[in-house]
């Protein structure tokens, strides 16, 4: 890993510019939007079992798309979405005991403060070699652990319990407004992974990732790229932390710093391909949907092995994921 | 916390002993990261799977794991080895290993988790030797036996390593790798052969740390994840590739904990670690001993 190339070889069939510009993204737009008429709908009629493990999927669609705006386009590995998810999660709390503030308040700021984290901790170790922004990033989801360990303001290492508000007018329960918050939040996710990719940043990015030397000469302002891509993700990472209180009703740093956070949101893209914008998509649905039908039929400890061993041969069998697949087929 | 010259003094004290068990736990990173560019972050999974081994043998066979560690050592070189042939094959060889790779080691730390998890629960497990029970009491300062020991151990395994490199044709072949793997093969020298030997001497390493530590406390599946930021923060701070650069910074490491937890209070010295880490790669990317 001398230089920090990274090998994804069939970079030079990304599609144009604006090639089908507006289509796409209104394509998810409306598919959200349908889901969400759904959602709200259905909401008396359907067993809270499938809102919860809605909510679960969509989290982690968005925080896997989030991931691989800098992931993907850029090559460079972030471990440290716990922390981000977390920093959203406990914004909300923060907000929730000083001001008493309702959760589509807290969405936004916990999407500030993750943004501005991660503008810090790029502009910390960006310069380097991508797998020091690796291990930096892992280092600062211990350390973001530490201070609320520390920070009894937010319950400390006891944690905290929430209390889920009224749910608002329109919607059955709170539970049906969480998962709408979550489609909205995963959808802008898509949105701005597909907006990233086919502007000049995702070409951008795309040059550093194949060669940042030549890239750089070329005249790519490398850095301000990254941490253009550090910041949405970050962001769009913490804005998917930041309901989680009002889910689970009880947090503490174990459960908002969980690994499984971590390695999930790596996963995810890693299995449904990292080249284009849908890829943590599949990846999500797939991997998460597999989760949950694991931990209610054996355990939650087989489910977390059972995602190690799906990335390990994944990476090694398919290093290009489902995208890659796909293009194979194509071509074939 | 109170400040007085005893506490100050046995604080500083254990703090040596402890950077001493660091150099165990970060040696096999300096070789897998620092001079072969292996980013292996499952290497803290691989030292609580020694732990958990040293507690099998102390606990089901009744074989005291100092003395298992030599055996212990062994089998983890060749694990090291055959390891690093899988990895070659599948990331090296293709290129690959970036993201793979880097993804692959993260699948890995979570299957020897899970998998320790699932064979010991989720328990604390710890060894009991009646004969490390006492201390060793030099004026004020008193040093444990539990401490003296794993210090020892990554002193012995440190110089084990340095020995190994600047004796040895294929140790000096290891440090060549880490210097140009191109110009190896020119002279005719295998440098796969080279890698594979020394990822199969880090992962013993490991194993070793791994007995080290559940001398010195009890140990749960996941207590690897706090090791990954300090055995990197080690490499990095000691300038990637340099032994003695990995033991002046395990001992600064060391100290600053433990002044940390006895002056400021356990619960942060986690972050110390990593606090040092990040200062590292953002004002001196090189280490300390770096130019």
């Amino acid at each position: 890993m001398g230089t920090p190339t990274l090998a994804v070889p069939q970079s030079t069939e990304r599609p144009e510019p604006r090639a089908h510009g507006w289509h796409g993204t209104a394509l998810i737009v409306l598919c959200g939007l349908a889901l969400i008429a759904g959602a709200m709908l259905l909401g008396q009629n359907l067993s809270e079992f499938y809102y919860l493990t809605a909510y679960v999927v969509l989290q982690y669609v968005a925080l896997a798309t989030a991931w691989n705006i800098l992931g993907g386009a850029a090559g460079y590995v972030n471990f440290g979405s716990a922390g981000f998810f977390a920093v959203g999660a406990y914004t909300t709390i923060a907000l929730g005991n000083a001001f008493g503030a309702p959760l589509v308040l807290a969405i936004p700021v916990a999407g500030l403060v993750a943004g501005l984290l991660g503008l810090v901790t790029g502009y910390l170790t960006l310069r380097l070699r991508g797998v020091f922004f690796s291990i930096a990033t892992l280092a600062l989801a211990v350390v973001l652990q530490t201070l609320v360990v520390n920070w009894s303001f937010v319950g400390g290492s006891r944690g905290v319990y929430v209390l889920r508000p009224d749910p608002p007018a329109f919607f059955a329960t709170y539970v049906v407004f969480l998962v709408v918050v979550m489609l909205v939040l995963a959808t802008l996710s898509l949105v701005i992974a597909r907006g990233v990719e086919r502007s000049w940043i995702g070409i951008g990015l795309a040059a550093l990732r194949d060669d940042e030397v030549a890239a750089e000469l070329a005249g790519v302002p490398s850095l301000r790229l990254k941490l253009i891509a550090t910041v949405l993700s970050g962001g769009l990472m913490g804005m998917a932390g930041a309901p989680f209180p009002y889910y689970v009703t009880y947090v503490d740093p174990t459960s908002a710093f969980s690994l499984a956070i971590a390695v999930n949101t790596v996963a995810m893209p890693l299995i449904g391909g990292t080249a284009r914008w849908w890829g943590p998509l599949v990846g999500a649905l797939i991997l998460a949907t597999a989760q949950q039908v694991l931990t209610v039929t054996i355990s939650s400890s087989a489910n977390l092995l059972i995602v190690g061993l799906l990335l390990v041969i994944c990476v090694v069998a398919m290093p290009n994921g489902v995208v890659g697949l796909v293009r194979y087929w194509r071509r074939a | 916390m109170e400040f007085s010259a005893d506490l100050f003094l046995n604080a500083i004290a254990s703090g040596i002993l402890l950077g001493g068990f660091y150099v165990a736990v970060a040696l096999g990173v300096t070789i897998a990261f620092g001079m072969l560019d292996i980013v292996n972050i499952a290497h803290p999974a691989f030292i609580i799977l020694g732990a958990f081994l040293a507690y099998f043998s102390a606990d089901k066979l009744g074989i005291d794991p100092l003395l298992a560690t030599i055996p212990l050592a062994a089998i983890g070189l060749v694990f090291g080895r055959l390891f690093y042939r899988a990895y070659y094959a599948c990331f090296e060889r293709r290129g690959d290993e970036s993201l793979q790779g880097l993804a692959f080691f993260f699948g890995i730390l979570f299957i020897v988790e899970i998998g320790l998890v699932l064979v010991f629960g989720v328990d604390y497990r710890t060894v009991n030797l009646a004969y490390l029970g006492s201390s060793v009491d030099i004026g004020l300062v008193s040093m444990p036996w539990r401490l003296i020991v794993p210090f020892l151990g990554g002193m012995i395994m440190l110089a084990a390593v340095q020995l190994y490199m600047s004796r040895t044709y294929t140790g000096r072949a290891i440090a060549a790798v880490a210097q140009d793997a191109g110009a190896l093969r020119m002279v005719g020298a295998d440098p796969i052969h080279a890698k594979e030997v020394a990822f199969g001497i880090a992962i013993a390493t490991a194993i070793v740390a791994g007995v080290m530590l559940i001398i010195i406390q009890p140990v749960e599946p996941s207590a690897g994840r706090e090791f990954i930021g300090r055995s990197f923060a080690i490499c990095v701070l000691g300038g990637m590739s340099s032994l003695p650069g990995t033991v002046l910074a395990s001992m600064i490491l060391g100290i600053a904990e433990t002044l940390t937890s006895t002056f400021v209070g356990p619960s942060w010295s986690p972050a110390v670690s990593f606090g040092l880490l990040l200062l590292t790669l953002a004002f001196r990317p090189a280490g300390i001993l770096g130019r």
